[in-house]
């Protein structure tokens, strides 16, 4: 009797305090997020409340592979223009509407038509969609689309519940409605985003935190002081050069994996004014010069640490897409003076390169500056606001601009849009038929292998002409309390919460 | 009377209008293309053509002047770019939170700064005055966001005191909104204080030398009802003139202030709005402040007359 009722009070006990453990979880984000409607928001934050929010059709590993997630299956057509999509049974959205086939049409065709939708160039191949039975969705492309799944693994493919936009219309993100293991209870604008647990997810038992809170705190040592102080529980983007005194905090766990975006010089080759009476522009062997004149490593090592990592390519060295032949080159000031001379500027040559008027990228480029200056390549720096940097690259009004790119899970994403002479992005004014015939053919196959044949082969020619000159490929870098548990890191910056909980 | 205010207010329309059209060719004079801003990295030429005309912004300059003052006097100040939300909602919203920075903040620089003036106006010469003349200095001096951060990791993250963010509406939770502002309403309030400081301790030691301080000495009252009863009335007139003006800089501190400690007040979104090129937001923000400006203006000439009737037939 004496034993079964101390069975029962530590019982009750361990259930109170378990429950008390896991309640909230509060996540300090860089940014506010903009309006919370998956096919309207541009926004790196809003992506990470979506993790919680909005389940998508397919999801990825941290290793970039595709996983089931809403769909549980899928196949293309002989032709790979027909993706045929098996859905998860038994889902539901927030709202209690069921989730199905027409679900999905809905969606795809809300992405596509909606007048405020931001996803239509990324799900521009589709044509349109057929739905096959309740669980089974045909979508149908224009051509084949290798980055297709990777789309459907980030906004375009996150579900909306088809009754709420009907509803809602455009005004959705005021009250999103979506099928994630947590749904929306409230936003104050610039101040927290609440969710809460959903009790009918579909995969339930991986969720054990009751409520999410996330709070847009801008300042990154601001964010780290909440963190030690106990107002929030975890972080994203800790600062490279707070990683060494995060992680002698007992208290404090910090994690990072090589995100997927890279920072790098776009040189203005072909793109307005800018290219106009610019030796860079008009000599691929100057810009090469510049490339072979910084030592990227040490650049990570005085700016960031060694938290980055340094690279050459649009994707990061330890990425299966990257080509071994062009590793990140050593410095050679020697061939990189050898290259001004050849070019007929034996004495040096001047150029100018914008940036983006923050701390951290300013200091980046004073590193270039001082290097490149020791091979005879004079740089004047323009610091600028970013909004207004990115109107003068998009004018073409610079001769070099020093950008970064978040990064997109498909290779084509960190490529296409920047160096194809129809890329949506294309900042350098880079032209190259050659080149746009290998980007075509890789976003036209399935295949990993012809699709890595072609974008070596485009590769063999971008590092040559260098209408970008690549700097390093940045980390995300997550700081936590320690006594949380299941975090795992994903290149692509998100916090999924399945597996997550605080232990005591 | 009526007639003074009513030509005031009279005044005030043309001047009004001024202020918006500066505000609105202000805000298109600056560099950085609002819809680029807003397309991100989808920043392809579709979307942004899409996007320019879904925000009318290929309509010439006049004809959006017209439409955006056109909405504004029915009180339509239109759509933050940014989240879609009103802007009329936005700034309802965000207002109670930075009056609130505003009011705690007065309280901290009136407490700090009228006894140190009076108490350096009083011992003027000796060591107190010097301390006060530094500290005021130093509050002067030293930039908020400095003093805020070197708050948090002091009190937040050594002490464990007060929460460094996670602000709370006072009608949701009054504890909790109050502790989260004490910090931040320091950091602005000890910037004020050293100002009001300087201004008491001037005023008072005007007063002191007055002849009916002398009298009233003379009569034998005590020391401290001379100092407190008598000069620090008088004294506080031009104070309390200047209180009133300060409201313009608890408002310019308030934009840092909330930024360190994660206020979600009017700072916070006019710098997000500037940022971000939310053009309606930011026009919103200015258009009502000046309107705030103006009516205190108003109200504090008024006043003058009010206390002072001498005033009463000066045009």
């Amino acid at each position: 009797m004496e034993f079964k009722r101390t069975l029962v009070t530590t019982a009750a006990i361990a259930v109170l305090s378990s429950g008390l453990q896991a309640q909230e979880l509060r996540i300090g984000l860089q940014d506010d997020a903009d309006v919370l409607d998956p096919d309207q928001s541009r926004t790196f934050v809003g992506r990470i409340v979506y993790t919680s929010l909005c389940d998508k059709l397919v999801d990825i590993t941290p290793d970039l592979d595709i996983v089931p997630q809403l769909a549980t299956d899928w196949s293309w057509s002989d032709d790979e223009t027909q993706l045929t999509m098996t859905l998860r049974e038994g889902v539901v959205f927030h709202d209690g509407t069921a989730f199905d086939a027409q679900a999905v049409a809905d969606n795809i065709d809300r992405s596509l038509t909606l007048d405020e939708s931001r996803r239509k160039s990324e799900i521009g191949s589709v044509t349109g969609t057929e739905v096959v039975d309740d669980l089974t969705i045909r979508i149908d492309l224009s051509q084949p689309d290798a980055t297709l799944m990777a789309q459907l693994a980030d906004r375009p493919g996150m579900m909306l519940s088809p009754t709420a936009t009907a509803e809602m219309g455009a005004d959705f993100g005021s009250n999103p409605v979506c099928s994630g293991p947590f749904s929306f209870v409230e936003r104050v604008q610039q101040d927290r985003i609440e969710l809460k647990r959903f009790a009918d997810y579909w995969n339930a038992d991986e969720i054990h935190f009751d409520t999410v809170v996330f709070l847009p705190i801008p300042d990154t040592t601001v964010r780290l002081a909440n963190l030690r102080a106990g107002d929030l529980d975890m972080l994203e983007r800790l600062s490279a050069t707070d990683v060494a005194s995060a992680q002698d905090d007992p208290d404090l766990t910090v994690m990072d994996v090589v995100a997927l975006g890279y920072q790098g010089i776009t040189m203005n080759v072909g793109n307005g004014e800018g290219a106009e009476d610019n030796p860079f522009a008009e000599d691929a062997r100057l810009r090469r010069a510049l490339h072979l004149s910084i030592d990227r490593g040490a650049i990570n090592e005085v700016v960031f640490n060694g938290a980055f990592e340094p690279g050459n390519q649009h994707v990061a060295p330890s990425s299966q897409w990257y080509d071994e032949r062009f590793p990140v080159p050593k410095r050679d000031i020697e061939a990189a003076r050898a290259l001004l001379a050849e070019a007929g500027y034996p004495d040096g040559v001047d150029i100018t390169i914008q940036v983006a008027n923050n701390p951290v990228q300013t200091q980046v480029m004073e590193v270039v500056q001082s290097m490149a200056s020791e091979a005879g390549i004079n740089i004047s720096i323009q610091a600028k606001e970013f909004a207004s940097m990115l109107q003068d690259q998009s004018a073409g009004a610079y001769q070099g601009s020093q950008v970064g790119w978040s990064g997109r899970v498909d290779p084509d994403g960190n490529l296409h849009p920047f160096v194809h002479c129809d890329g949506g992005i294309n900042d350098s004014g880079f032209c190259d038929p050659q080149v746009d015939e290998y980007l075509d053919a890789a976003r036209a196959s399935n295949e990993f292998d012809v699709r890595k044949e072609n974008y070596d082969a485009a590769r063999e020619i971008l590092n040559e002409e260098l209408p970008l000159i690549y700097l390093y490929h940045p980390s995300w870098i997550w700081a936590m309390d320690a006594r949380i548990e299941g975090f795992v890191a994903y290149p692509d910056g998100m916090i999924r919460l399945e597996g997550m909980r605080a232990t005591d | 009377m009526l007639s003074f205010i009513g030509r005031r207010v009279l005044i005030a329309i043309p001047t009004i209008f001024v202020i918006s059209v500066f505000v609105f060719m202000l805000q298109k004079l600056l560099p950085g293309d609002p819809v680029l801003a807003l397309a991100g990295e989808d920043r392809d030429p579709e979307t942004l053509a899409a996007l320019r005309e879904l925000y009318r912004l290929d309509d010439p300059l006049v004809v959006q002047y017209a439409h955006w003052a056109g909405n504004a006097l029915r009180g339509d100040l239109g759509i933050s770019l940014r989240t879609n939300q009103p802007v009329t909602e936005l700034m309802l919203a965000k207002l109670p939170v930075t009056f609130q920075l505003a009011v705690m903040a007065l309280i901290f620089a009136v407490g700090i700064g009228i006894p140190m003036g009076i108490l350096s106006a009083v011992r003027k010469g000796t060591w107190l005055d010097y301390i006060a003349n530094f500290t005021a200095l130093s509050g002067l001096s030293i930039p908020n966001f400095w003093l805020g951060i070197l708050l948090i990791l002091l009190v937040s993250v050594n002490l464990g005191w007060l929460p460094a963010s996670g602000y709370r509406a006072f009608s949701v939770d009054p504890v909790r909104s109050i502790e989260t502002m004490l910090m931040p309403a320091f950091v602005l309030g000890t910037a004020l204080a050293a100002t009001l400081m300087r201004h008491t301790r001037s005023a008072m030691l005007t007063v002191l030398k007055s002849d009916y301080v002398r009298t009233a000495r003379a009569k034998g009252l005590r020391e401290r009802v001379v100092i407190l009863k008598h000069a620090l009335r008088n004294a506080l007139v031009p104070v309390v003139t200047v209180s009133a003006l300060l409201f313009g800089e608890l408002l310019a501190g308030a934009v840092l202030t909330e930024q360190i400690f994660s206020i979600p007040g009017f700072g916070k979104l006019v710098v997000d709005a500037v940022f971000n090129r939310d053009y309606a937001v930011v026009q919103g923000i200015v258009l009502v402040t000046s309107i705030g400006f103006i009516c205190m203006n108003i109200l504090a000439d008024t006043l003058y007359i009010v206390l002072n009737p001498r005033l009463r037939y000066t045009p």
